[in-house]
């Protein structure tokens, strides 16, 4: 469907009018669309994949929607993955970008008594609490 | 603009002290030109009677002589920001009518510091976009437009209506918030100033989460100097947010000063791309010379890992944000549509309430954290982010502030943009600095052959606001930037 051939910085800069065609990043290689990433495996998503992602993300999604959506998420897939020409051996990844430690706090009740301020925007609050559908038969 | 919506926040602040006018003129002036420019969709809230209620109680106060930093001034608020009692909705469906019982650290800050509120200003939603577009409120229209056309241009996003509002002189100041370039590029777009500070300046206690470790507050406005009042006010250690800094806030208006001599200025030839306007490139050389006229000299740099900077946003913000925006289930607050059973409803009002780009980065987000792809995607780009971390760290070694420009196009028209990777691509020169947790500025340069404006980008060693903003000061003296879009609204 997508034809294997995936996009790289150059290629997507073109899409859409205003930025001038001919934009990339400087030095940018050449488009890779015969070398796979180094590190990342080549992942084309189907709408199938699709259909699961929207349930894993609680989004109610029509047919229509998830054939409009693979390519775009392809598009946009295709160009991440050439973070795979990083190398990257012996990095750790970034955890704070900034140097900090984290606070402790005295173990104190130091909140609270706030009930119906927090069920003041429920869409459905009853008794104190909030309400669902019924989940126990 | 009435003579008191042309002054800047330190000309107000210093003529009600004075005694020139009162803060209740100032709030009349605003709350008359708010009302007067709806055609811009820049306000999603309006709210007249708390800028008249801040400015009584400014004019009460100045009696007594004891009158806080932003006492006379109204301000506008983002709509990404909790309001007690007034709508916040984050330009969302699924958030709307939602009236926060709390109050942001950084409004409640502002209102400690005086401040009196305008209205809620529109945005992208969720801060999802650079030209304000996806908002449920639809777009802002930005006042300027191109020479001899009237054709609707965006103000950039995600704080087009935080852009819009001040460039139209319908807030002297407003807040913004930044999470790849939502501060800087519709400052650059709308001619003003705007400063995304350290990450963890600003408390985000109370800001609608969007991706955590790269959201951060700042403010926007007309001028470097009423961008460092204002930061000093929203600024400052908060307990309740985590990665808050527990640092004092440095005075960065008294200490403002536009001598750059002894300063290198690094220039990164890797933000040197081929095909950006030729305008904007002259610019940025322009830019180079003004601030050797004000002593600094400049050297070139490499920030080697600049390509991929955008890429490896584009996995960790989604990611960050489909984890985040996992608290809109329709059963705490907001819209709840019914469906079949718990799941049911979940997706339903998760389908109805969020817009096409937040689905877009959620779905992104939900993959790349998915069994058998996180290390993959989310785990690669947190180890190419350290990398681009590590390219600051050693550029600052050799220079104290970096300029380039700050986007790479003047603004564009409603609707001209459809692809999703084309609109990412908007913030090129903007998110490595976001990536990196470092401050930056754009500060307004001059006009491309359209009548459009073009901003310049200053990015600072992390926790030297001081330094980004002098050398914002010494362009702003040198660029001389007075054009005001005409007034057509």
């Amino acid at each position: 469907m997508f034809g294997g051939r995936r996009s790289c910085a150059g290629d997507l800069l073109q899409i859409g009018g205003r930025i001038p065609p001919q934009v990339r990043l400087s030095p940018l290689p050449p488009c890779r669309s015969h070398t796979p990433p180094l590190s990342a495996p080549t992942m084309s998503v189907s709408t199938e994949q699709v259909r699961h992602i929207a349930k894993l993300a609680r989004i109610a999604m029509s047919d229509e929607e998830i054939e409009r959506l693979a390519p775009e998420l392809n598009n946009i897939l295709g160009w991440v993955e050439q973070l795979g020409e990083v190398n990257t051996d012996g990095v750790e990844p970034l955890t704070a970008v900034i140097d900090q430690k984290l606070r402790l706090r005295d173990d104190v009740v130091n909140d609270g008594d706030i009930r119906d301020k927090v069920l003041a925007n429920a869409p459905d609050a009853q008794h104190g609490f909030f309400a669902v559908p019924k989940v126990i038969e | 603009m009435s003579e008191l919506t042309a002054k800047t926040i330190a000309e107000l602040r210093d003529g009600f002290r004075a005694r020139d006018f009162s803060a209740r003129e100032v709030a009349e002036a605003y709350n008359a030109a708010v009302a007067g420019a709806k055609a811009l969709n820049a306000y999603a809230v309006e709210t007249p009677d708390d800028a008249l209620a801040a400015a009584d109680a400014a004019d009460k106060a100045r009696g007594n002589g004891d009158l806080p930093p932003l006492a006379g001034i109204p301000l506008g608020i983002k709509d990404l920001f909790a309001t007690r009692g007034v709508n916040t909705t984050a330009g969302s469906r699924i958030l709307k009518d939602f009236k926060p019982p709390y109050e942001s650290t950084v409004s409640a800050n502002l209102r400690k510091a005086g401040a009196g509120m305008l209205g809620k200003l529109n945005m992208d939603e969720f801060a999802m976009g650079s030209s304000n577009e996806t908002s449920a409120y639809g777009p802002v229209i930005s006042p300027w437009r191109r020479k001899g056309s009237n054709v609707g241009l965006t103000p950039g996003g995600s704080s087009g209506g935080s852009a819009a509002a001040v460039a139209a002189g319908i807030a002297p100041g407003v807040t913004g918030t930044d999470t790849g370039g939502s501060i800087r590029q519709p400052a650059a777009f709308t001619g003003i100033c705007g400063i995304k500070p350290t990450y963890g300046r600003c408390s985000r206690w109370g800001i609608v989460s969007f991706a955590s470790s790269l959201d951060q507050a700042g403010p926007m406005a007309r001028t470097v100097r009423d961008c460092a009042i204002l930061l000093e006010a929203m600024a400052g250690f908060d307990p309740k947010d985590s990665t808050s800094l527990d640092l004092p806030v440095p005075r960065w208006e008294a200490n403002l000063s536009s001598d750059l001599k002894g300063k290198c200025v690094g220039i990164p030839k890797e933000y040197r791309i081929d095909g950006v306007p030729a305008e904007i490139n002259a610019l940025w050389d322009q830019g180079i010379e003004w601030l050797k006229d004000a002593g600094a000299t400049p050297v070139e740099i490499s920030l080697p890992h600049t390509k991929y900077a955008l890429p490896t946003y584009y996995i960790i913000a989604p990611a960050e944000a489909s984890s985040n925006l996992a608290r809109y289930d329709g059963v705490r607050y907001g819209l709840r549509v019914e469906g079949e059973g718990l799941n049911g409803m979940y997706s339903a009002t998760r389908a109805e309430g969020f817009g096409a780009e937040v689905k877009r980065r959620i779905m992104i987000g939900t993959y790349v954290l998915s069994a058998g792809f996180y290390d993959a995607y989310f785990t690669k780009a947190q180890k190419v982010r350290a990398l681009i971390k590590q390219d600051f760290r050693k550029a600052f070694e050799q220079c104290d502030v970096i300029l380039t420009p700050t986007a790479p196009s003047a603004a564009f028209g409603i609707g001209e943009t459809t692809d999703p990777l084309a609109m990412y691509l908007n913030d090129v020169f903007a998110v490595p600095a976001s990536l990196a947790g470092v401050p930056a500025m754009s500060v307004p340069g001059g006009l491309d052959g359209q009548g459009l404006p073009l901003g310049l980008h200053l990015i600072g060693n992390e926790l030297d606001e001081q330094t980004v903003l002098n050398a914002g000061l010494a362009i702003e003296e040198r660029a001389g930037f007075t054009a005001r879009p005409e007034k057509w609204w």
